[in-house]
């Protein structure tokens, strides 16, 4: 059964670079690097010292709080750095690879015929469990508590965004694999949204509930999907999975090896030859972008442009990601910016901007802010771009002043930074949005848990 | 060295001093800033709060220099008479002796309100050390439009600084404010110096200084006439043109519609403010008018001549037009929600027209009923809101039964 869903209000961001649907395997990276920041919320403490020998899939640290999660090896090799940061706070930890891979070996298993404490506690030993992210709060699903159901996205409308049904071609087996075994973890359905014409390799599996999305950005953010097809209610819990994890989940399942190998887009104005390249989790950026950017000051993201972490070219390639975005810096002054006509950037206002006037135009948009922090001022233009039934200009400002009952009775719950990219790109008062949510989920989390 | 680049050091220099503030609203006024994101987007729309700020100045200005004109022609019509057939093209108006006198008049009042008015908020972004905000670049171009062109240089300087302290800075500054700081300005005005800011003779240049001399002249505005029962000379034309008397800003309704358009195009005011309070004044116009018909009110009651005004003629006269397309679009002190938005647009409208029609001593009601519907747009947001959260409870009541009937 599928059902459409039709988002209105949005905005597509068009901008130079688009990947083209070639890959290629990237440079292979020699060093593997984990950063526990990746994982929101989560205390790691380690059960590998510098030296330690491990194969692909095992657990390089846990999870202090919960001993049974565990965060696995990309690849096999030999640990060889350990960076702790202020407090002994653990910031990297640096495998270098193997030439030949070794895999733990998990042992092949059927979904069908799984229970679900088994599929739970093999999804926690192997170190697939992080891939699953839970709503509210946005972190790591808590593996107590089950979910009313479970989404995922197949239809990525971000920004340069890598196609997921270019990416996810051929791996039908492994998909349906995870998801046979995800639904028996809900008692609800699992929910995969498509987009409306695409060629999803989602759209003739078993055990799930199809949605067929259309509509500008965020029509593809899960958190719009959430609120159209179930809306989370106070106590409830859903959980969301990204496709490309599940590809490593059914795998595991299928193959008994945990293969942190992802084909990523990397894309943006600054990168000579956007294609998409065949990599593995924690890649160096160097890996991926070297030689292959235009020159000039760049920000390479690990991600997209609206939510995506800004990466040095020492970087990582970010545990969830599936892409990394190039795009100019903008330290530069501009003369009377803020008076004369703007041409080359995007607008969803018509004060002497006339992006309106290109509606198919791509922009090769940088990093400045345009213009300077301010309180808030203008209202209704956040509306415009948030397709959810919550007043996103009041509930950042509950955020801002920690009124715990008033974030959670205008919807807390149900969002998380993400679904604020868009109020944050079009606010003219340069409110960091993303993080004010960031910082009320975990004031939240932390006083109502 | 570039301009650019000595600007950018002198910046540098100042980082952590007391004057930066101030040095970087000059600086932020010549170059946007170098700044580049951090957290969350990377990327960022093209609108600032200076372009938001300049695009409503934009409008404004056509309207300021037809005010000019209009000064210098009110002034010659209470001499020498209004002239005939006045067309909006008509010599008698757009002439340079006209323009004189109308500039003579305005710009120091506008020079007045942006020196105290800015001066004011570069003193507190210095001393709060924030930077100076855009707010006042529209209240200081507002002021001037929206007060009698006779009013004194040091009255005006007086109620900027209590409308700009008072008003604005002690609530935080922009984006804080409960009232829209241009009117608080002008209701400051009227409650203390109410002689000079009504009355028959403070509309027109120059009545004030003849009054009880051989050469007085009558300078009243329409509304005023009305109140008092007189007879009108205006045609409807001269009142949607502007070619009547009136605070600076607020006689063209011509020029108003089109900022009105201007404003809506660049959506940088809420159509959806401007229609509901014109949809309010038509209303209560309707009522007024109804009641005459219904002969409820006669011909000997004091109300009469208000109330027989057609109710699409309250829309071109008076300070309606400009109140509602420039005042009660603030988006500060409005209804931030859009369903709250209609609410109060509404009721702007309406009581507008229900204080002039029922107030003779000062027949103008849109800035009584903009201030007053300032301090209700929390509240009206507050209902609107509690709405939505009322449907989230609701969802998670019938979640509730759901699960104790079949769960």
């Amino acid at each position: 059964m599928s059902k459409d869903i039709q988002i209105k209000k949005g905005l597509d961001i068009k901008l130079k670079g688009e990947a083209e649907k070639v890959t290629e395997n990237a440079v292979s990276s020699n060093v593997y690097t984990l950063k526990p920041v990746d994982f929101h919320s989560i205390i790691p403490k380690l059960s590998v010292k510098v030296g330690a020998k491990i194969k692909a899939g095992e657990p390089v640290f846990y999870n202090k709080a919960n001993e049974e999660m565990k965060f696995p090896s990309p690849v096999s090799g030999e640990v060889v750095d350990i960076i702790r940061g202020e407090k002994r706070k653990l910031l990297a930890i640096k495998i270098q690879a193997d030439s030949e891979q070794h895999f733990f070996d998990f042992g092949t298993k059927d979904p069908k015929s799984m229970k679900a404490e088994e599929i739970k506690s093999h999804l926690l030993a192997s170190g697939c469990w992080p891939f699953i992210k839970q709503r509210p709060y946005d972190v790591i699903a808590n593996t107590e508590k089950d979910p009313k159901a479970i989404f995922i996205s197949a239809y990525a409308s971000a920004p340069l965004a890598a196609d997921y049904d270019y990416v996810l071609v051929g791996k039908e087996k492994e998909l349906q694999a995870a998801v046979t075994a995800l639904s028996k973890l809900t008692a609800g359905k699992v929910h995969v949204s498509i987009g409306k014409n695409s060629n999803s390799p989602f759209a003739g599996l078993n055990d799930i509930s199809l949605h067929k999305v259309s509509g500008p950005h965020p029509s593809g953010n899960v958190g719009t999907q959430i609120a159209k097809i179930d809306p989370i209610n106070k106590g409830e819990v859903v959980w969301t999975v990204t496709p490309q994890d599940l590809v490593i989940i059914g795998e595991l399942l299928l193959t008994g090896k945990f293969n942190a190998e992802r084909i990523i887009a990397l894309a943006g104005s600054s990168v000579e030859m956007p294609k998409y390249y065949k990599t593995k989790i924690g890649a160096a950026i160097n890996s991926i972008v070297g030689g292959k950017l235009k020159k000039g000051d760049n920000r390479i993201i690990s991600g997209n442009v609206l939510t995506g972490i800004a990466q040095d070219i020492k970087g990582v390639l970010g545990y969830y990601n599936n892409m990394v975005t190039v795009i100019p810096e903008g330290n530069d002054y501009e003369f009377f910016g803020w008076i004369k006509p703007i041409f080359n950037k995007i607008s969803t206002s018509r004060a002497l901007t006339f992006s309106w006037l290109f509606p198919n135009k791509k922009f090769d948009l940088n990093t400045n802010t345009n213009g300077e922090h301010r309180a808030f001022v203008v209202t209704g233009i956040y509306e415009e771009v948030f397709p959810l039934d919550i007043y996103p200009i009041q509930l950042l400002k509950s955020c801002m002043y920690k009124d715990l009952d008033e974030m959670e009775q205008l919807g807390m719950y149900e969002v998380a930074p993400e679904d604020f990219a868009l109020t944050e790109f079009v606010c003219v008062s340069k409110q960091p949005h993303q993080e004010i949510i960031r910082k009320g989920l975990d004031l939240m989390l932390k006083e109502i848990g | 060295m570039g301009l650019k680049e000595k600007l950018h050091n002198i910046k540098e220099k100042g980082k952590g001093k007391k004057w930066l503030s101030a040095y970087s609203a000059f600086h932020t006024f010549v170059y946007t800033p170098n700044e580049t994101t951090h957290s969350g987007g990377h990327i960022k729309g093209a609108d600032d709060l200076k372009r938001v700020m300049t695009n409503v100045i934009i409008p404004l200005i056509p309207i300021l220099i037809f005010g000019m004109f209009n000064v210098g022609f009110q002034h010659n019509a209470a001499i020498n008479g209004f002239p005939e057939g006045m067309s909006f093209f008509s010599g008698d108006f757009w002439n340079l002796d006209n323009l004189y006198i109308g500039a003579v008049k305005l710009i120091p009042l506008i020079l007045v309100s942006y020196v105290v008015g800015l001066g004011i908020e570069v003193f507190f972004a210095t001393i709060n050390k924030h930077e100076v905000e855009e707010g006042y670049f529209v209240t200081g171009m507002l002021v001037p439009l929206i007060i009698p062109i006779d009013t004194p240089l040091w009255m005006l300087a007086v109620a900027i600084v209590f409308g700009v302290v008072i008003g604005k800075e002690v609530f935080g500054g922009t984006g804080m404010n409960i009232l829209n700081p241009a009117l608080t300005i002008r209701a400051f005005l009227f409650f203390a110096y109410p002689t000079w800011m009504s009355g028959d003779k403070v509309w027109v240049a120059g009545a004030n200084a003849l009054k009880g001399t051989p050469d007085a002249i009558s300078g009243e505005t329409i509304l005023g006439g009305l109140a008092q029962g007189k007879d009108l000379v205006y045609s409807t034309w001269d009142m949607f043109y502007g070619f009547i008397p009136g605070s600076v800003g607020e006689t063209s309704t011509l020029l108003i519609l089109l900022g009105a358009l201007y404003l809506l195009f660049t959506k940088i005011a809420s159509w959806r403010i401007m229609l509901s309070a014109i949809i309010g004044a038509i209303v209560m116009g309707l009522i007024f008018n109804g009641v005459v018909t219904a002969g409820w009110i006669t011909e000997g009651s004091k109300f009469y001549d208000l109330m027989t005004t057609p109710y699409w003629e309250h829309l071109i006269i008076g300070g309606f037009a400009f109140g509602v397309v420039f005042m009660a679009t603030d988006p500060v002190t409005g209804s931030q929600t859009n369903k709250g938005k209609w609410i109060y647009g509404f009721l702007i409208g309406f009581i507008s027209i229900m204080i002039r029609v029922f107030n003779p001593a000062y027949p103008e009601g849109v800035m009584l009923a903009i201030l007053l519907m300032n301090v209700f747009a929390p509240t009206i947001d507050h209902y609107v809101i509690l709405g939505n959260i009322k449907r989230r409870l609701k969802r998670l009541k019938v979640q509730k039964i759901i699960i104790k009937n079949y769960g």
